[in-house]
């Protein structure tokens, strides 16, 4: 293997193939996004009204070569540019996520540059460094997607301390559920989000469960609480109860975000995730930092969403700090964020 | 084919919490190789029945919605396999996960269970909880199915006593 590489690996291709985006990005030194190119399968699972895994892994293999070889050729680079080749190599599909993990370690054995096995939860951690690089910690980071909901502080540079996470479902798993039972498509989140645009978000009162109870979340409860109230009142404003559903889910989310940041004197509070999307979210987030004085940091949405921008990012980090994965990584469906 | 009432138990409960005890005596019953099918709209509880149903058996871990990761295992007395094929949309797809593979370690919970049924095999309980006329009130049918668990029916009675039939109110 090329040393040169390992020591100032400056140009890293990152692969993401974890959920239903086929991503592939260069990022120069963890933080110039050079090219950055996510083919999403959105489109492909909403006749379905979610992710089909069976369809994900094919459509991954379909585009893989096509996503890679474009975030090269966009970036202005040959194959003999890349330093490093990054894959997410968990949590998520083990399909998905071995399509991505197979070409990376296939790509890095031919160029013969290091391999580094990115862990998702810590990639959309770092999608904030990708547009501020010189960020301040500790930080909290609300994680928040379709998969997960984690509370986390970022005491330093891949240093994390997890304070909380859900007890049941994700937050963007309450969206699209919701979403789904309100007949209103997939994904529930951009069309909740749109929907409570024109709603009422004092309209119905919708539990905030454990909202001053710790650091773990539970959205189960007021998935049931929706459904419970459009069955008793199938006539409802479906704007209203996407609103105030969404009030709920949201003022959860920023009050813990708050308490946590007052608690460890943060600098800043950090959104990540599909979630993070949310313009409700984005707003109170705001809203709160000016109030408290810390720092918002509310990376763009495609930031947000699963991309390979912020794994290529995640991977400079690794690679100086653990050098190479090996070749004999695999995918791991079930990888929790590493912690201090 | 209409199976013959007596292979099923019906209960109610009037909180998340009795469903997960409820579960959780279920679970006193249960050894490696066993499969519950969990049946219910939206809400009804799949996810709270898991979760009594893991923590009787031992399982420390918080057990979360698996609909996104399709399959989740935790560790306790038994291994407990927690699927929910809530996002396949065909039986092709649930050839994915692998079920008999699972099914070889541990007992095994597949929430939506009921959309894979030709996939899954036929000793198992069936069961399924529909809402009540209360925000909390639940009905759960459980339903022996195959010699495995229709063997069980007297030992699944005895143990879901205190839940069998409507719930008294007392004043």
């Amino acid at each position: 293997m090329r040393d040169t590489h390992t020591a100032r690996a400056e140009q890293i291709l990152g692969i993401e193939t974890s959920c239903d985006e086929t991503a592939a990005a260069v990022v120069e030194s963890g933080s110039v996004v050079r090219s950055s190119i996510v083919s999403s399968q959105v489109e492909l699972h909403a006749q379905y009204g979610g992710v089909v895994p069976e369809v994900a892994s094919r459509a991954h293999l379909d585009l893989i070569v096509p996503v890679v070889s474009a975030a090269v050729a966009e970036a202005g680079l040959e194959s003999a540019d890349i330093d490093a080749i990054a894959a997410t190599h968990g949590p998520g599909l083990v399909g998905a996520l071995l399509v991505g993990v197979s070409a990376a370690k296939s790509l890095a054995l031919v160029w013969d540059v290091p391999f580094v096995a990115v862990n998702h939860l810590e990639a959309h951690l770092y999608a904030a460094f990708l547009e501020e690089p010189d960020l301040k910690m500790p930080m909290v980071v609300l994680l928040v997607s379709g998969g997960h909901t984690i509370l986390v502080v970022m005491e330093d540079h891949l240093r994390y301390r997890v304070l909380g996470a859900t007890l049941d479902d994700a937050a963007g798993e309450a969206f699209d559920k919701v979403a789904r039972f309100m007949g209103l498509g997939y994904p529930g989140g951009p069309v909740i989000d749109r929907l409570s645009a024109e709603g009422d978000p004092d309209a119905i009162a919708f539990p905030r469960a454990m909202a001053n109870d710790g650091w773990n979340f539970s959205f189960s409860g007021v998935k049931t609480a929706v459904v419970n109230h459009v069955r008793k009142n199938p006539d409802v404003s479906t704007a209203d109860v996407a609103a105030s559903f969404q009030e709920a889910v949201v003022d959860v989310l920023v009050d813990k975000a708050r308490r946590a940041a007052r608690e460890i004197g943060a600098e800043a509070i950090c959104l990540a995730g599909g979630v993070a999307a949310n313009s409700r979210l984005r707003s109170r987030t705001a809203q709160v930092c000016e109030a408290d004085g810390f720092r918002a940091v509310i990376p763009s949405r495609a930031m947000c969403t699963d991309n390979a921008a912020m794994v290529a990012a995640v991977a400079w980090y690794r690679l100086q700090a653990d050098g190479p994965s090996p070749l004999t990584t695999g995918a791991d469906p079930s990888l929790q964020l590493p912690t201090i | 084919m209409t199976l013959p009432d007596d292979s099923a138990v019906v209960c109610s409960t009037s909180t998340v919490d009795q469903t997960r005890l409820l579960a959780g005596a279920v679970a006193g019953l249960v050894d490696d190789g066993d499969l519950l099918v969990l049946v219910g709209d939206l809400g009804a509880g799949k996810t709270a029945f898991t979760q009594g149903f893991a923590a009787a058996l031992g399982v420390d871990a918080a057990v979360t919605s698996p609909t996104f990761t399709l399959a989740n295992r935790y560790e306790g007395r038994l291994v407990v396999n927690h699927l929910d094929v809530y996002r396949l949309s065909d039986l092709a797809e649930a050839r994915d996960l692998a079920i008999p593979e699972l099914l070889e370690q541990g007992v095994t919970l597949i929430e939506w269970g009921e959309r894979i049924l030709p996939a899954l095999p036929n000793d198992r309980l069936d069961v399924r909880i529909t809402f009540g006329d209360g925000d909390d009130d639940r009905l759960i049918e459980l339903r022996s199915v195959g010699d495995r668990w229709c063997g069980l029916l007297e030992e699944l009675r005895d143990v879901l006593g205190p839940w069998v039939g409507p719930q008294r109110v007392f004043g």
